[in-house]
């Protein structure tokens, strides 16, 4: 028991469940308007352009963190003014938008000397090696982040449900959109360091798919999607010291697990009741 | 007095002709039904006037104000769309989704009066896919009444309702015609249905060829000779 508690005196693994539950919080609440919006893999397009912007600045030997977000905030929104004009599907200018960013970056890698181990960390993550200041912008980034969506909530929400009616309630619904592009951007990018460019839909999509299963309205699914989140970093930055395996697989594997688990409990708890209610019957 | 003024609209789409100088007015406590065959542009009609659709060439007039240069006159109107557009699955009290629409704090305790108006109020937290057809229709009826609208625009209402609930689904909007004044615009297949609440009509298939009282539509044997001919025309369309 006192290892447990040993456990969390360390400072690396103080810093990374901060910012991993802060991280937990942000991706939920955006991840429920993008999943929503039926565009579940806009997360992972976006984290594959930030992949680009990474190898922009790697080559350019600029902060690779700043040209990721505006690399890749600046194509999904010129891919969105794209997909206004053509009318093309979401999914298709998502496939675009993830060969375009992974094009660019494996075309500068190729240029350069190769993958380098900074770049390893940014795909697949290393949480258990965040700075204190990295700690800082994190937390500093969520707070701006959910700020701008609980100023917007209701709005976002609404252009989300529908987007006609939110222009006839004189709802400006395509600043709103490129409001939200910016936003999925910053939090994909702030969000990398913790769970890596491959596994980022991950937390975007998985614990809000689970909570919508339990058919709430919209404030209950968001509160239970970001307490499925948080669970899943925390128990799987845990387990993984525990298990000497990554973090960010285990944190994947965790959210995975507590989604098979509701759609199990969903699914007996409907037979339990078809049961007593046919014996009503009888 | 004059709400609504249609002048003259045409809408092209591509190079097809969806709407053909198209220009009607509706006056104040009016009960206004467009007929027309599927494909005859109502829809489209509904969309200029609420200014989801700009390119049209014409003018289009609401409470005097041309919806082009002001789209905050829309605010005025309740808008109801075809149910089947509503993602029924989207995680939202009835609560939450009235709520959505308000356009000014001072209508929030408005949410509640109109759930018991629709008598839907025991049902708030609800969410709206656990709800029949007709509570549905019920439910978009009060997010647009939120806002004490001065006319509700209806897009084809009782589609995909079961006859009880179209019943009393009528019966609803001739109560908010005739005791709250509400003017209304619907749109519908349903010519019986028309004839029983409306007290105008407008025909349409692309053209507009009748605007006049119900009294005269169903007096005239030839306006129901051309609204037949164009359901028609529609049909032999879908077929060859």
């Amino acid at each position: 028991m006192q290892e447990f508690f040993d456990f969390f005196s360390f400072g690396y693994i103080q810093r990374a469940l901060i910012s991993g539950i802060s991280i937990a919080i942000m991706c939920s609440l955006i991840g429920l308007f993008l999943v929503l919006r039926k565009q579940s893999l806009f997360g992972d397009a976006i984290s594959h352009m930030a992949f680009g912007g990474i190898a922009i600045g790697t080559y350019l030997n600029i902060y690779p963190f700043w040209t990721a977000i505006i690399f890749s905030a600046s194509s999904a929104l010129a891919i969105n003014k794209i997909r206004y004009y053509t009318k093309l599907n979401a999914d298709s200018m998502v496939a675009v938008l993830l060969s375009f960013g992974l094009g660019i970056g494996v075309t500068l890698i190729s240029m350069s000397d190769g993958f380098s181990v900074d770049l390893f960390s940014f795909l697949f993550g290393s949480i258990l090696l965040v700075s204190y200041e990295d700690v800082l912008i994190t937390v500093g980034m969520v707070i701006i982040v959910t700020s701008i969506i609980g100023l917007f909530f209701k709005k976002f929400i609404y252009v989300t449900f529908d987007e006609d009616q939110a222009k006839i309630s004189g709802l400006h619904v395509e600043q709103l959109d490129y409001l939200f592009i910016v936003l999925v951007a910053v939090t994909v990018i702030v969000s990398m360091k913790l769970v890596g460019i491959l596994l980022i839909s991950s937390l975007i999509v998985i614990p809000n798919i689970a909570s919508l299963m339990l058919n709430q309205g919209f404030k209950r699914t968001l509160f239970i999607s970001i307490i499925i989140s948080a669970c899943s970093v925390f128990f799987g930055i845990i387990l993984s010291y525990y298990f000497n395996t990554a973090p960010s697989g285990m944190i994947v594997l965790l959210s995975v697990g507590i989604f098979i688990a509701v759609i199990i409990s969903k699914y007996f708890y409907q037979n339990i009741n078809i049961f007593s209610n046919t014996s009503r019957i009888k | 007095m004059q709400i609504v003024k249609v002048s003259s609209v045409s809408f092209e789409y591509g190079s097809e002709k969806i709407l053909d100088d198209i220009s009607f007015n509706v006056d104040e406590g009016d009960f206004l039904g467009i007929i027309g065959p599927n494909g005859a542009g109502k829809t489209t009609l509904f969309f200029c006037m609420l200014g989801l659709i700009d390119g049209y060439n014409g003018e289009i007039k609401i409470f005097g104000e041309d919806i082009r240069r002001n789209k905050k006159i829309l605010k005025q109107i309740g808008y109801i769309p075809q149910r089947k557009s509503i993602d029924t699955r989207f995680p939202l009290t009835i609560k939450e989704l009235v709520s959505l629409s308000i356009t000014n704090k001072s209508y929030v305790d408005n949410v509640d009066k109109v759930l018991r108006y629709v008598d839907l109020y025991d049902n708030r937290n609800k969410i709206i896919g656990q709800l029949s057809g007709g509570q549905q229709q019920r439910v978009l009826i009060a997010k647009a009444l939120v806002n004490n609208p001065k006319m509700l625009m209806l897009d084809e209402p009782t589609n995909g309702l079961d006859q009880t609930s179209q019943d009393n689904f009528y019966l609803f909007l001739k109560q908010l015609n005739d005791e709250e004044k509400i003017t209304i615009i619907w749109t519908s297949h349903d010519l019986d249905a028309v004839n029983r609440l409306s007290n105008k009509i407008s025909c349409i298939n692309k053209k507009m060829f009748y605007h006049g009282t119900k009294d005269d539509f169903f007096s005239n044997d030839n306006n129901l000779k051309k609204y037949s001919e164009s359901q028609m025309q529609i049909h032999m369309h879908s077929h060859y």
